[in-house]
């Protein structure tokens, strides 16, 4: 059996390079929330059926919870956190507002980092289609609706960056 | 998770001598099922050798015999999506995009989808027997909460199915497994790629300790005039079949020259038989001909205390999914069912 060592990795989260160092178990939620503190990010179910741990890497959306940190040395991480700039929310997040798309809020990070990767694979066409390529975030509190008038109306509006 | 160590390859050779026919050395790929098993202590590793740095096997790339090469490490979203394949295999990428979540699809790679084990409720509750996680411990679910379970292939071993979606369509479309061992390469028909659970359910498929897939093999033949896809669950969307049918027809001035249809969700490998569709050839596409074939699929089948609706259920999904291939139209998503 080999060692069990520690990795030096880099991970660049919202624009910063932080240089960390990991056992290999350790998953990407875990660092973004125990080791950066960026709470943003959600652990729902810890095993990849709410959605709630839902990140950007490298632009794409994935499950932080499912993935071993020490696999993505190097990559690029959006968060909650970083979708914003400055100030401006970013689109997703003001219809979020506007359309009631929360209640309790614990889904919405994960609905929202969700809804920014969907809108950038740009498979969705219809209503339908948009609600079933959300269909990896669940929300206990039943804001689906909102959840989808929100995106519906920033995919129409034509402004998805 | 058990304390394992972690390496980078970046070539096939390297993860064959990092694997070192050692069955607690493990591939990672898109880690969605590795980690899961290994967070519920169902997988325990002493070394997981991540592939993913391994680029020569990340293509999609066309074959000189006009078939098609899909690298193992091609994500599922990557391979559904890749004009390539909607145009000439629409069955394969419906039946990938019937899997999962556009997140666990973003991650999961053609390889980890066909190792990936079975949903069967007590397999992953490790404070019950299960000969598959446990052999000889027993199986909890034979006489227990079976819902899911086989109703084709099971011996009183185990009665799990195999989750696959995208596996289904592969079967129906007899694709090829390319693998690489410490003896060089070998390939496997994707019919002899899983196996029944017999006396030993705690072996998945024929891959051995220390080998990797490299790639999947799709033969000409991509049935993309008259194919279609169908998969029946209890929530419509992100959830594992129950029965789930993938179909194909070559049609030719009215009567079907070519038949596949290959079963999801009933037994512990996609069901095919070939009896089946030799029935189907040089026949019109009719109702009575559609419910001879899924009589001709169905034989044998068995049911327990909680699944034996799914054999009239499957009955069901193979002649409505016969009619569906007729019209590929009708199985867009929010399109009206064809019948
Ligand atoms: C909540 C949830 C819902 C899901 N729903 C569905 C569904 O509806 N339908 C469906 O089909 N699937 C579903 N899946 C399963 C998903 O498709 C699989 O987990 C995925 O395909 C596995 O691929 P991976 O690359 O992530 O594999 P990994 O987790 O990385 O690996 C899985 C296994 O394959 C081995 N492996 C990986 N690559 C290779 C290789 N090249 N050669 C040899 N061995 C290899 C690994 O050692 C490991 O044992 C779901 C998963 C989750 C978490
Ligand atoms: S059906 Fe198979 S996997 Fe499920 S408990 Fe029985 S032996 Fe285990
Ligand atoms: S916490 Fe990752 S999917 Fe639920
Ligand atoms: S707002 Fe409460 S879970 Fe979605």
């Amino acid at each position: 059996m080999e060692p069990k060592e520690t990795h030096a990795i880099t991970l660049n989260v919202n624009d910063t390079n932080y240089q960390i160092q990991i056992l290999p178990w350790v998953s990407l939620l875990d660092v973004l929330r125990e080791e950066l503190h960026l709470t943003g990010t959600k652990k729902g179910c810890d095993h990849g059926q709410c959605g709630a741990c839902t990140v950007l890497v490298d632009g794409k959306r994935i499950l932080s919870c499912l993935t071993l940190a020490v696999m993505k040395d190097g990559s690029a991480i959006t968060t909650i956190e970083g979708v914003a700039d400055g100030e401006n929310l970013h689109p997703i997040q003001k219809a979020f507002i506007e359309h009631d798309a929360f209640q309790c809020g614990y889904c919405t990070p994960g609905q929202i980092c969700s809804a920014i990767g969907m809108l950038k694979e740009g498979k969705a066409q219809t209503r339908e289609e948009v609600q079933e390529l959300m269909s990896g975030n669940l929300c206990r509190c039943g804001a689906n609706r909102g959840i989808i008038n929100a995106i519906m109306e920033v995919k129409e509006g034509g402004c998805h960056e | 998770m058990n304390n394992f160590s972690y390496t980078k390859v970046s070539n096939v050779q390297e993860a064959i001598s990092e694997l070192d026919g050692d069955i607690r050395n493990k591939i990672v790929a898109g880690g969605t099922n590795i980690n899961d098993l290994l967070k519920y202590f169902i997988t325990k590793a002493d070394k997981l050798v991540d592939i993913n740095p391994v680029s020569e096997n990340n293509s999609i790339i066309r074959l000189d015999n006009g078939g098609i090469r899909l690298g193992a490490l091609h994500t599922n979203a990557d391979t559904a999506y890749d004009p390539i394949i909607e145009e000439r295999y629409p069955l394969l990428s419906r039946a990938i995009l019937a899997g999962a979540s556009a997140q666990i699809r973003n991650m999961a790679t053609n390889g980890g989808n066909l190792m990936q084990r079975t949903r069967c409720y007590y397999f992953y509750d490790i404070n019950t027997p299960c000969n598959k996680r446990d052999p000889g411990s027993g199986c909890s679910a034979i006489q227990g909460y079976n819902r899911i379970h086989a109703i084709l292939g099971q011996s009183e071993n185990c009665i799990a199915v195999f989750p696959s979606d995208m596996c289904v369509a592969l079967a129906a479309l007899s694709a090829t497994v390319n693998i690489m061992g410490p003896n060089g390469e070998r390939n496997l028909a994707f019919a002899e790629f899983h196996r029944l659970p017999g006396d030993t359910p705690n072996i998945d498929n024929n891959l051995k300790h220390g080998e990797v897939i490299t790639s999947i093999d799709l033969p000409r033949q991509g049935f993309e005039k008259n194919y279609s896809y169908l998969k029946l669950r209890d929530r419509s969307s992100y959830s594992f079949a129950l029965v789930s049918v993938a179909t194909g027809f070559e049609i030719e001035n009215g009567s079907i020259k070519e038949a596949r249809i290959a079963l999801g969700g009933v037994a512990h490998k996609p069901w095919r038989n070939t009896e089946a569709e030799d029935f189907l050839k040089d026949k019109e596409p009719t109702r009575e001909n559609f419910t001879a074939a899924a009589t001709i699929l169905l034989e044998g089948a068995k049911g327990y205390q909680q699944n034996a609706f799914k054999i009239e259920l499957a009955k069901r999904a193979i002649i409505r999914n016969c009619f569906m291939a007729l019209n590929p139209e009708s199985q867009r998503p929010g399109a009206k069912p064809s019948l």
